[in-house]
């Protein structure tokens, strides 16, 4: 059981890896901990339905999305092995991922406004999306 | 970093070394994955600009509210913590097959690619039994006419919208007609057996509907047809993921076995298999957290 040994070219060095096992199993606490707390959370949202205000449901669902980032960082990080890269190759991958900021902002925002226009803005016009049709459920059997 | 040290001074973009310092392979890995990023990045915002466009999207807490051998039990976020759980498992073996092949150790990297195949096939095995459960399910829900029928989830048809109050439902029964209403008596009886059945084709319709009505049905409007296309599409461009995924990790396990790696002196390809199982693993967080936890 030696050390691997790459005979590339291309490669200046190659990152520490003799070290244990003990990390990984960290990080697999830490993730499973996170989806705990995110199961706590939507169940939270589950058994309050109906009775919590708009303001408390919305920032719960943040602090949801925020625990999933944390998720897909040290999955990313460490499973991934992308914080043991030289910084080149980190930013190569991470910089175009940030036009999902934009990506989501825009598109929720457009799908909000759609909303705002289908709705009846005191029922001067009605309501309308797509109903299951009948020929769908005849066409089913 | 841990304790390698960048050599100072290197000059990383005047040629003959990698500017990234690894494989060419590996750098393409990488940027396959980023492309995969991205398409299913546009699907999840797609859905989720679809879902912000309407009223009456479906309550994941209803739809994903079944387990296995659990019957009617009412069991929000529990399947799918289960799924959940299996795919982070199964990325920690893979993560200990990476591992142990650094090590150039042979049957250490058999061993969790093993695991690693078990993992996903059992996610595989929960996902094709969610899918069962929804495609045949059985749901009453008033259509666009004002009658009430039985229907599964697909990507035509939505049983998830508003439930019906019980007058609302009275009076939808009124305009269903006999077959349906046959129909959604059988739904009462499940398990009964097919006596049954046949029993309920030959009650009037009055008869069938004031059975209906003082049983404990749930029935409900329809709700937005986009939902099964994008539930179905979603989690099985993500399934096909994991197929192919455990496809590539039946071959590394393979291809381990018969020493091909240890006569090459590495165990690479084990690690960039290891970087698409651990994506697979990565948009399961973010189609677990869009369609089943908020």
């Amino acid at each position: 059981m030696s050390a691997q040994h790459f005979e590339n070219p291309e490669i200046t060095f190659h990152p520490d890896h003799s070290g244990g096992t003990k990390k990984i199993w960290k990080i697999f606490w830490v993730l499973s901990a996170l989806t705990i707390i995110e199961l706590a959370l939507g169940y939270f949202l589950y058994a309050k339905h109906g009775q919590l205000g708009a303001a408390t449901v919305l920032s719960t669902k943040v602090v949801i999305g925020i625990l999933t980032l944390a998720k897909a960082y040290y999955i990313v990080s460490v499973f991934m092995h992308l914080g043991d890269e030289i910084r080149n190759l980190i930013m190569t991958i991470v910089v175009p991922l940030v036009l999902f900021v934009w990506f989501i902002i825009a598109f929720l925002a457009d799908g909000n406004s759609w909303k705002n226009l289908r709705n009846t803005r005191g029922k001067s016009r009605t309501y309308q999306t797509e109903e299951v049709s009948k020929e769908a459920v005849e066409s089913h059997k | 970093m841990g304790s390698t040290a960048i050599p100072t001074g290197t000059k990383w973009w005047s040629g003959g070394k990698s500017p990234f310092n690894v494989s060419y392979g590996k750098v393409m890995m990488w940027y396959f994955l980023m492309s995969d990023a991205f398409t299913f990045g546009a699907f999840l915002i797609s859905y989720g600009t679809i879902r912000f466009s309407v009223n009456n999207w479906a309550d994941p807490n209803h739809v994903f509210n079944s387990f296995p051998f659990a019957g009617h039990a009412n069991l929000p976020l529990a399947f799918v913590s289960l799924m959940t759980f299996i795919l982070i498992f199964s990325s920690v073996t893979m993560v200990l097959a990476v591992h142990e092949g650094h090590q150039m150790n042979k049957k250490g990297v058999e061993k969790y690619m093993i695991l690693t195949i078990i993992g996903g096939a059992a996610f595989l095995g929960c996902q094709a039994w969610e899918w069962t459960h929804l495609l045949t399910g059985e749901h009453v829900a008033m259509l666009g006419d004002g009658t009430l029928s039985v229907l599964p989830t697909t990507v035509k048809m939505n049983p998830w919208g508003a439930a019906l109050s019980h007058t609302e439902m009275v009076d939808a029964l009124q305009k269903t007609s006999h077959e349906q209403l046959v129909a959604i008596a059988n739904t009462l009886h499940h398990g009964a057996e097919s006596a049954h059945h046949a029993a309920a084709a030959s009650l009037t319709n009055q008869e069938l509907i004031n059975q209906i009505a003082s049983s404990e049905i749930h029935a409900t409007h329809t709700g937005p047809i986009a939902f099964g296309g994008y539930f179905f599409g979603i989690t099985g461009f993500h399934g096909f993921h994991v197929f192919s995924g455990v496809i590539i990790n039946i071959v590394m396990y393979l291809k381990t076995k018969l020493g091909h790696f240890e006569q090459r002196g590495h165990y690479e390809m084990i690690e960039k298999a290891g970087l698409y199982w651990h994506f697979v693993d990565l948009v399961w967080v973010f189609v677990f957290l869009c369609f089943y936890l908020v």
